[in-house]
């Protein structure tokens, strides 16, 4: 029976690209994401390995409802990679409430939702892996994106502090900060953004979803057994 | 089986111990070597068995066996 990952955002850019990769590491995916259609067309694409489930992660009682159909249909779940994650850019003074919500509540209490109904199988099983998909800007703020850099740098707090809770029961809980990768959500960022990261970065190239998914299969695998409540940056040396 | 034997069949399962040590008055945390992880793992165990939802303020009162033993009863679970 191959290992069961449950990945949030799963219908496009880096959470597809993660859940390509850890299924040709050999894992079987939970494909989540609220995007049905997409999803559906990706689960078509990719096969049985590409378990397709629509689902709204702010909403507790669907998550709980989504973890055990994953569990029931796919087996026990010991990886989790929480990526669903959503902009609302705009400068503070000009941001609403209704921004400044919806991105917490995807990104942040999202990754909360997801990790407190999936840990408990983990917790059964003595064993599991949480991967928490963060952003620079959590370590370097962002202009335009105060509520995106609060969630992200949420996420490093909930990293950190899960890694403590659930350490005792072999569960290891790791973050990873993407730089600047090419996908739809950093196609709608400002030119003058763009140009402005691409000078700063070291390797002198924008990064890939890829290049992400690679540093994620590593955090699921027993490669690293011994990294817990790490944040990894996957920057192409912008954040050194 | 009784609703002490089932209460205790959940803490052996959970804790390993063993079911000697498991009497009304041994306490989770200072005879049998629960920790707090523990301690919620076993009042979702017994959520779970005897279907009901036991808050974070009244799992806080149950210390010991013979509590979970009590308030099972109080709450009416039939075995």
């Amino acid at each position: 029976m191959s290992r069961v990952a449950a990945v949030t955002g799963a219908a496009r850019g880096i959470g597809l690209a993660i859940a390509r990769e850890l299924m040709a590491d050999g894992w079987s995916v939970a494909a989540c994401d609220i995007l049905e259609d997409p999803l559906r067309q990706r689960a078509e694409e990719l096969g049985e390995a590409f378990r397709p489930f629509v689902l709204d992660v702010t909403d507790e009682d669907q998550v709980g409802k989504t973890a055990r159909e994953i569990r029931d249909s796919m087996g026990p779940v010991t990886g989790l990679v929480n990526n669903a994650g959503i902009t609302r850019d705009t400068l503070m003074m000009r941001m609403g409430r209704a921004d400044w919500d919806a991105v917490i509540n995807v990104n942040l209490t999202g990754a909360f939702l997801m990790s407190k109904a999936l840990s408990r199988g983990m917790m059964r099983a003595r064993s599991g892996s949480i991967v928490n998909i963060s952003s620079v800007v959590a370590l370097l703020g962002g202009a335009g994106q105060v509520n995106y850099a609060a969630s992200k740098a949420g996420l490093l707090g909930l990293t950190r502090s899960l890694c403590r809770e659930l350490g005792a029961r072999g569960i290891r809980v790791n973050a990873i900060a993407p730089g600047f990768i090419e996908t739809e959500m950093t196609a709608e960022l400002p030119e003058e953004v763009r140009e402005g990261y691409a000078e700063r970065i070291p390797l002198g190239r924008m990064g890939t979803p890829e290049n992400v998914a690679g540093a994620v299969r590593f955090l699921l695998s027993d490669d690293s057994q011994y990294i817990s409540g790490v944040v990894l940056p996957v920057d192409g040396g912008l954040t050194t | 089986m009784s609703l002490e034997n089932r209460v205790s069949d959940i803490i052996v399962n959970k804790l390993a111990v063993k079911r000697s040590e498991v009497k009304p008055e041994a306490d989770f945390q200072n005879d049998l070597g629960a920790d707090s992880l523990d301690l919620v793992e076993l009042m979702m165990d017994f959520e779970d068995s005897f279907g009901l939802k036991i808050s974070d303020e009244e799992a806080g009162k149950l210390a010991t066996v013979g509590d979970v033993v009590n308030y099972l009863k109080e709450k009416g679970v039939e075995v």
